[in-house]
């Protein structure tokens, strides 16, 4: 029997990889899925704190259990398919954006070893995978046979390849300073102490870093949909964009691929410029929480910063979302991309 | 059948074989959305090819690149294009023999240059060649081309910097009569210089 087993976890073997692949994806999955349901409602809940509401307090103590409410109510409704839709593309549409969101988390670090694929492009993998979650919008908009939808889904997917642009350039700063492509090498090159971290390090390039952060964040905002760049789904000119049409389970699975990208999103800030799964000091008490918790706590900081985004910012008009990309974050970002390969190059003698 | 060669002989047939398959779908598919479709996944075989070839820097920028952007604005084209299917098949008898005629002729083409190809003894060592030990894939291509190569890549980004100042001529014009939003004046005005107050006497009026 113990022969068995270290022979299934062997990961030299075909078969043992395959098992401790498979074990690690399901890891990830379940993890993300039961976090997110949480998520879900501490947006929920923080949106209503900044109103003075309750928010979700019902179902479970505190309301915790009403994501889960929620995903039995969505899973019992009636599926509708409008008429004339392209019916294949329509119900793949969902599909596809819950798949993107799910394969990009291949790739995140988010503890020493802890990643499923350290590949040694994940960076771009990351951008490559971003940039084909604009497939899900813009057929779901297409196929769904609606003026509303469909102008929802052009929207949406101006902005996103606008502003995946800007959020190109922002991690091509963060690839000179750390000089690989391989996110666990960038977490690792920013080990020791906050003052090493690539958002906020003791150093003059800070000045260019800090706000190529915020650059990163504001266009991950933008990436992802959410308030206040939210123009796609703006109910008041578009009823709810390319969602309009789905119901039930396929409406599900766009919002967690949604969730699940501001999740990534979230990870991708923590990586890049928080030190990743490293402690801010090394110092006793902080070394002993495992790094996986940091990683956690960090993401789920910055996604509180995206939940207060959404409570008191008001929408973007869409010309003024447009400028914002092309005429600021770009040029900002290659300014960066220059000034940074100045510093590597002359003040560390890197190349 | 030892796996590690098993493996990758059966993923390069599964990509080649999905490449052509999704290619003739391109041609083959009624709805011009769904031929883009197709499009995206011969895009994707083929960044799949690049991978079993150990080239994933060009995967990755061939499905950021092609399936990132220039297909999405493929699909914006073709979703907004207004065709009628109807027009669109009535033309398909005039045009099959000269259709035919050149399909014939590039087949004819296509055998005779399969039939006198012939796999060179190098080719083992030429394909392994770029990917030189432990240097990856970034790193070999920077190495090539912002050395030996540097000024036909500082070429190459020329002509694109006149291509797209080109097409920003041709397309952009200024229509007269619109108003447009200065932001930095907005930011920059005040309240002296839109408000003014007037002591108004009573019973005077202004």
């Amino acid at each position: 029997m113990a022969e068995f087993l270290t022979m299934l976890f062997d990961t030299s073997t075909v078969l043992g990889w395959t098992v401790v692949t498979l074990l690690k994806v399901l890891g990830f999955v379940v993890v993300l899925l039961i976090s997110l349901a949480f998520i879900l409602l501490a947006d929920r809940k923080i949106w209503a704190a900044v109103q003075m509401r309750k928010g979700p307090n019902v179902v479970g103590a505190f309301g915790l259990l009403q994501s889960f409410a929620d995903f039995l109510k969505f899973a019992f409704k009636e599926v509708i398919i409008p008429a004339g839709t392209d019916k294949l593309i329509f119900i793949m549409a969902p599909f596809l954006s819950l798949v993107m969101a799910f394969i990009a988390w291949s790739v995140i670090p988010v503890a020493p070893g802890w990643v499923i694929s350290d590949l040694n492009v994940g960076i771009l993998y990351l951008l490559a995978i971003s940039s084909l979650g604009v497939y899900g919008i813009i057929l779901g908009g297409w196929a769904s046979n609606s003026k509303y939808s469909f102008l929802g889904a052009l929207r949406s997917t101006a902005q996103m390849v606008s502003y995946e642009v800007s959020i190109g350039f922002v991690i091509v700063t963060v690839l000179l300073l750390s000089g690989s492509m391989n996110l666990s090498k960038i977490v690792e090159a920013q080990a020791g102490g906050f003052w090493h971290w690539n958002g906020i390090a003791l150093s003059p390039i800070t000045f260019v870093m800090l706000p190529m952060m915020v650059v990163f964040f504001i266009s991950a905002l933008a990436e992802t949909n959410r308030p206040p760049f939210d123009l796609p789904e703006a109910e008041s000119e578009l009823v709810a964009g390319y969602q309009v049409e789905y119901s039930s389970t396929l409406y599900l699975l766009f919002m967690i691929g949604e969730y699940l990208n501001i999740v990534l999103m979230c990870s991708m800030v923590t990586i890049l410029f928080l030190g990743g799964w490293h402690a801010p000091v090394d110092v006793a008490p902080l070394t002993w929480i495992p790094p996986f918790f940091w990683f956690a706590f960090k993401t789920l900081f910055i996604f509180f910063l995206f939940a207060m985004v959404k409570a008191i910012v008001p929408r973007y008009r869409y010309d003024q979302l447009m400028r914002l990309g092309w005429k600021v974050f770009l040029p900002m970002s290659m300014a960066a991309v220059v000034l940074v390969s100045a510093w590597v190059v002359f003040a560390q003698g890197g190349a | 059948m030892d796996l590690a060669v098993l493996l990758p002989a059966v993923a390069f047939y599964a990509f080649a074989g999905a490449a052509i398959l999704f290619a003739f779908g391109v041609v083959a598919a009624r709805n011009p959305v769904r031929s883009v479709l197709f499009l995206i996944m011969t895009f994707f075989s083929a960044a799949g090819l690049f991978v079993l070839m150990g080239a994933e820097f060009l995967a990755m920028i061939l499905i950021m690149v092609y399936v990132g952007a220039v297909a999405v604005l493929f699909l914006f084209v073709v979703m907004m294009l207004d065709i009628d299917f109807v027009e669109m098949r009535q033309g398909f008898a005039d045009y099959l023999p000269l259709g035919g005629l050149l399909a014939f002729v590039l087949t004819v083409e296509l055998i005779v240059l399969g039939a006198s190809w012939s796999v060179s003894g190098k080719a083992q060592e030429l394909r392994q060649a770029p990917i030189s030990g432990d240097t990856d894939n970034l790193r070999a291509f920077s190495e090539v081309l912002y050395t030996d190569y540097a000024f036909f890549i500082e070429a190459a980004g020329l002509v694109l910097l006149v291509a797209m100042i080109g097409a920003i001529v041709l397309t952009n014009f200024h229509k007269k009569g619109v108003k447009r939003q200065n932001i930095s004046a907005q930011v920059a005005r005040r309240a002296k210089d839109g408000v003014e107050l007037v002591d108004i006497k009573p019973g005077q009026g202004l």
